[in-house]
C-alpha cells in the first residue's frame, strides 16, 4: 500500500531535528532506518502528519572510544555495528546478538538506536543494552538527559524519548575480554526471537568471575535476569551452569502467542540461557 | 512535493516526488523500471531489493525522497548490452527459478552476498538471502546458482 500523506523533514543536526519534532507537535514521527516504521506507513497503522528523518545527521553516526565505553550514534546501522572492530573487541555481545537482526538488507538500513527507541519485545538488541548497563543519550526541547538501560525500557514498545524527543547515541560499558553469545530460537523463515538469550561472561581461570544475562521476548520489555546471573559466579562445569540456569524464567512474564504458549517460553528460557552462557564462558 | 536527484543504473535523473511515494514506486512508475517488483506490505520478500550506494536495500522500504544524492543498481542495469551478469547466467544454468517473480530480488540480494564473501558455503548462501523469500523453488536451485556464480565469478567455471 501507499503510505498516508505527511510532510518531510530532512534535518542536518540533532538540533534541527528537535525543533522540527517540537514545531510539528504530537503527531511527528522520527524516521531512523525505516525498517519498523516503512511497514508501518505502507499498512497504515500509523499516519504521522510530519516525518522527520534523521538518516543524515552526521553526528548520530558512527561508534567511538569514549575511554571505559564505546559511544554508537543512534543512526549508526545494524551492519555498521556488526562490523566494528570497536564493537567486537569491548562489546562481542551487541556484536553477536545484532548479527542476528532480520537479513542483509534491513541490516544496511536499519539502525541500533532505531531498534531501542522501537523497543519491540523480541527485538534482539534491548536485551544486550540492560544486561550490559548501557546508557542513552536523549536530546529534546530542554536540553540533553542521560538515562540508564533499566529506566529506559518502559513497556510494550514504548521507551523513555518522548514525542518530541530524538535518541542521539548509546553507550555500552567495555567488556573487554568477556566472551559473549546470543542464543536466539526463531522458525527459520522469520528472524523474530521466539525466545532469545543474550549471556556475556568474564573468566578467572577455568571458572566464572561475573556473568550478565538479558532475555528476549520474555516480557513486555527486555529482562535482566539477575538471579542466573549471581548464581553463575565461581561455575566452572555444565552443570553449575544449568543449575544457575534454572533460574531464568523468575521473574518474567512471558506471551503466549501462535509461535508459543508463555510456559513453553519459560522452558526456552532455561534451556538456551545454558546453552548460551556455556557458549560464552567456553564451557560444555 | 521534493526535487531528488538520483543515479540509476549509469543514468542521472532529477524528479519531484511527494514524500510517501516508496523508492519501488518511484522507481516502477518513475522511470519505468519495473524489472524491480512489489511482493509484499511487510518488508519482508525482498523481490525488490536493489543496491543504494552499493549495499542491498529493499526498496520497497525506503522512501524515494531518501534516495536524493545516491546511486542506485537494478536488476536492470547488471547486464551490458547483451552479456549477463554471471548472476543471471548461474540462475539461467542451474534453474534457479520458476515462476521467475522472486528472482529479481534474489539476484539482486546474491550480486550483494558475493561482494562481500566471494566463496560462501552453502550455510552462508542460505543465512545471506535470508532476506528473500521463494514461494516455488524450495531454494535448493536457488542455492546452487549462488554457489555457480561464485564459481563462475572466481573463474574456475
Ligand atoms: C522482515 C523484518 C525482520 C526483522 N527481524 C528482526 C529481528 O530478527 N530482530 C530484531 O531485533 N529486529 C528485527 N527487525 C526490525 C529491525 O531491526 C529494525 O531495523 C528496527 O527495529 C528499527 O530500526 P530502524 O532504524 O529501522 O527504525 P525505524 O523503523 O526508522 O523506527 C522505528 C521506531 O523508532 C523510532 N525512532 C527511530 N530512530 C529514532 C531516534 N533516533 N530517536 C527517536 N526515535 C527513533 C521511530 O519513530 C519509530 O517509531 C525486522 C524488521 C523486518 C522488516
Ligand atoms: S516488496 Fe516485499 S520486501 Fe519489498
Ligand atoms: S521462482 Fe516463483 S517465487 Fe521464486
Amino acid at each position: 500500500m501507499i503510505p498516508a500523506k505527511f510532510d518531510y523533514v530532512r534535518p542536518s543536526t540533532v538540533d534541527e531535528a528537535v525543533a522540527a519534532l517540537v514545531a510539528a507537535g504530537e503527531d511527528a514521527k522520527v524516521l531512523g532506518g525505516g525498517q519498523s516504521l516503512m511497514p508501518v506507513l505502507r499498512l497504515r497503522m500509523g499516519e504521522p502528519s510530519v516525518v522527520v528523518d534523521t538518516t543524515r545527521i552526521d553526528e548520530m553516526k558512527g561508534i567511538t572510544d569514549a575511554g571505559d565505553a564505546i559511544v554508537i550514534g543512534a543512526g549508526t546501522t545494524h551492519d555498521a555495528v556488526t562490523k566494528s572492530d570497536l564493537v567486537r573487541q569491548h562489546a562481542a555481545l551487541l556484536a553477536a546478538a545484532t548479527d542476528t537482526v532480520a537479513d542483509r538488507q534491513i541490516r544496511h538500513r536499519g539502525t541500533v538506536g532505531g531498534a531501542m527507541a522501537h523497543a519491540d519485545p523480541a527485538g534482539d538488541q534491548p536485551p544486550v543494552a540492560l544486561a550490559m548497563g548501557a546508557s542513552f543519550t536523549i536530546a529534546g526541547p530542554s536540553g540533553r538527559r542521560t538515562v540508564p538501560a533499566s529506566e529506559f525500557f518502559v513497556d510494550y514498545f514504548t521507551t523513555a524519548v518522548g514525542p518530541d524527543e530524538v535518541l542521539v547515541s548509546v553507550s555500552v560499558p567495555k567488556h573487554t575480554g568477556w566472551g559473549a553469545h546470543y542464543e536466539k530460537f526463531n522458525r527459520t523463515a522469520q528472524a523474530w526471537a521466539i525466545v532469545g538469550v543474550a549471556a556475556t561472561v568474564r573468566m578467572d581461570g577455568g571458572s566464572i568471575a561475573e556473568a550478565e544475562v538479558g532475555l528476549t521476548n520474555m516480557g513486555p520489555g527486555p529482562v535482566k535476569a539477575t538471579a542466573v546471573e549471581q548464581a553463575l559466579v565461581g561455575a566452572s562445569t555444565m552443570a553449575a551452569i544449568t543449575a544457575a540456569a534454572s533460574h531464568a524464567a523468575e521473574g518474567t512474564s512471558p506471551n503466549s502467542d501462535i509461535h508459543a504458549e508463555s510456559d513453553y517460553r519459560e522452558h526456552l528460557a532455561r534451556v538456551l540461557t545454558a546453552r548460551a552462557v556455556a557458549k560464552a564462558a567456553g564451557i560444555s | 512535493m521534493q526535487h531528488i536527484t538520483v543515479t540509476v543504473d549509469g543514468t542521472e535523473y532529477q524528479s519531484e516526488v511527494e514524500p510517501r511515494t516508496l523508492l519501488v514506486h518511484w522507481l516502477r512508475e518513475g522511470l519505468g523500471k519495473v524489472g524491480t517488483v512489489v511482493g509484499c506490505d511487510t518488508s519482508n520478500c525482498g523481490a525488490c531489493t536493489i543496491l543504494v550506494d552499493g549495499q542491498s536495500v529493499k526498496s520497497c522500504s525506503m522512501l524515494a525522497v531518501q534516495a536524493d544524492g545516491c546511486e542506485i543498481t537494478t536488476i536492470q542495469g547488471l547486464s551490458t548490452g547483451d552479456d549477463w551478469h554471471p548472476v543471471q547466467t548461474a540462475f539461467k544454468e542451474c534453474h534457479g527459478l520458476q515462476c521467475g517473480y522472486c528472482t529479481p530480488g534474489m539476484v539482486m540480494s546474491t550480486v550483494d552476498l558475493l561482494t562481500e564473501n566471494p566463496n560462501p558455503t552453502e550455510e552462508e548462501i542460505r543465512d545471506g538471502i535470508h532476506g528473500n523469500l521463494c514461494r516455488c523453488t524450495g531454494y535448493h536451485n536457488i542455492v546452487k546458482s549462488v554457489k555457480y556464480a561464485a564459481d563462475l565469478m572466481g573463474g574456475s567455471k
